[in-house]
């Protein structure tokens, strides 16, 4: 198909698409509106879980089976990218890096902010069910936030500090531990992923139950997607290469 | 103002799209692709957004709960969307370094021709 | 507060239109990390703090780091 029939179809698919969309658009309540169902019943069931941050009592407790499903998602397109990232026939691994010069200020600032960042990553994962965080958003910090060491070092100072296979375990290890959870609760005769533990007080840390374990266990299953992701990556685009000399 | 945000959502949607048909690169329809999708999350939080109305987070210290707040529910749906089409472009990307090494090349109307 | 609702959307327009006309796609990693930071923006005015928290972690870094080895690795080879 040539490139002008490809953009005339386009042309024809979006015209009837935006169509239907603005009639569908125009049939929703105004923006700003009162009425919202779900809300109506969510913050009484997630109050009444003794949970502060309602989001996360969604995400974890209330509609903990979605997130399980986004869970297994997540595990399967990490997966699959660090199978297809293989080195091709043609490749061979381990090119010896050529160094750039990183400037002593990228390094101080660097060296400084990586225990600030895995600290504060750690903080929004376990403080998930009272303030704004969770597994999710502290598994990418955390993740991310331990490539501040490329970033102010060297890559052969983060090869040495993030061995791949921990993190492939530790993958497997966060679905595995919420999968636990959940059967823990059908074993107790509470349904799958039922909250079973204690519930605490409203606003303290050791409150709504299975909340805190069920982020723990998506925080690490994220971080370490992460970090076997732009290992890969990194991996592809540094050391794998031709056979080639440059 | 009562259907902006919808709008400018279904706008989001289109031209993320276009950007995807008339693409030169495939790694550019990748990032086309994002911008279709950061359509899906303004339309579900626009449904949310009450006026007036704060975050449903009733934080430490704890404030009295309410039921004047955004609806959560919609904010917990776009939530996971955010992190799990993070993990899916990674996906694609890697199909498409995978498509640069066995064809050479990464331009969608120049692939089509590598057949046979 | 409307007002400050209308210009998050009508900045998160611009953005979008700017990325999809970007052709490099290194450069393209770049604006789509500050359309990722115009999105939080705009998820924060609509009180969404941790939908925000993720666009942000996910949107700013991970996702053009990714892209820029991708380019980089494909780049190589040609």
């Amino acid at each position: 198909m040539t490139r002008g029939l490809r953009l005339l179809l386009f042309a024809g698919g979006a015209a009837a698409t935006v169509v239907l969309l603005v009639f569908g658009v125009l049939g929703l309540p105004h923006f700003g509106s009162s009425f919202h169902p779900y809300r109506d019943h969510a913050v009484p069931a997630a109050v009444s879980h003794k949970t502060a941050n309602v989001v996360s009592s969604i995400n974890f407790d209330l509609r903990g089976l979605d997130t399980f499903g986004e869970e297994t998602i997540l595990l399967a397109s990490v997966v699959g990218a660090a199978v297809l990232l293989r080195p091709a026939e043609d490749e061979d691994e381990k090119r010896p890096l050529s160094g750039g010069r990183i400037l002593d200020s990228t390094r101080l600032v660097g060296y400084l902010l990586l225990p600030v960042t895995l600290l504060i990553g750690l903080d929004t994962v376990l403080h998930g069910a009272l303030t704004p965080g969770g597994g999710f958003q502290g598994g990418v910090v955390l993740g991310t936030g331990i490539h501040l060491l490329y970033v102010a070092g060297s890559y052969q100072a983060l090869e040495r500090a993030r061995p791949e296979d921990l993190f492939e375990y530790g993958e497997a290890l966060g679905t595995g531990a919420f999968a636990c959870v959940g059967i823990a609760g059908l074993l107790a005769g509470a349904g799958f992923l039922g909250n079973l533990l204690p519930q605490g007080a409203f606003g303290s840390l050791l409150s709504s139950g299975s909340v805190l374990l069920l982020s723990a266990a998506v925080g690490v299953e994220v971080a370490s997607g992460v970090v076997v992701l732009l290992a890969r990556f990194l991996d592809q685009a540094l050391r794998v290469g031709k056979d080639t000399p440059r | 103002m009562n259907v902006y945000p919808y709008l400018v959502a279904v706008f989001l949607l289109v031209i993320g799209a276009f950007g995807i048909a008339r693409s030169h690169n495939l790694i550019h329809a990748v990032g086309c692709l994002s911008v279709a999708q950061a359509g899906t999350y303004v339309l579900l939080l626009a449904v949310g957004y009450q006026h007036g109305a704060g975050a449903p987070v009733f934080g430490s210290p704890a404030s009295t709960p309410t039921r004047n707040v955004s609806d959560p529910f919609v904010q917990a749906m776009a939530l996971t969307d955010v992190v799990v089409s993070a993990t899916v472009t990674a996906l694609l990307l890697a199909l498409s370094v995978q498509i640069g090494k066995r064809h050479g090349t990464v331009d969608p109307d120049e692939l089509s021709a590598l057949q046979g | 507060m409307n007002l400050l609702i209308i210009a998050a959307l009508t900045l998160v327009a611009i953005a979008a239109v700017v990325v999809v006309f970007t052709d490099d796609p290194a450069r393209q990693a770049v604006t789509l990390s500050v359309f990722g930071l115009l999105l939080a923006i705009l998820f924060m005015v609509l009180q969404a703090p941790d939908v925000a928290l993720s666009q942000i972690a996910v949107g700013t870094a991970v996702v053009p780091l990714m892209i820029m080895l991708a380019v980089r690795k494909v780049r190589g080879r040609q």
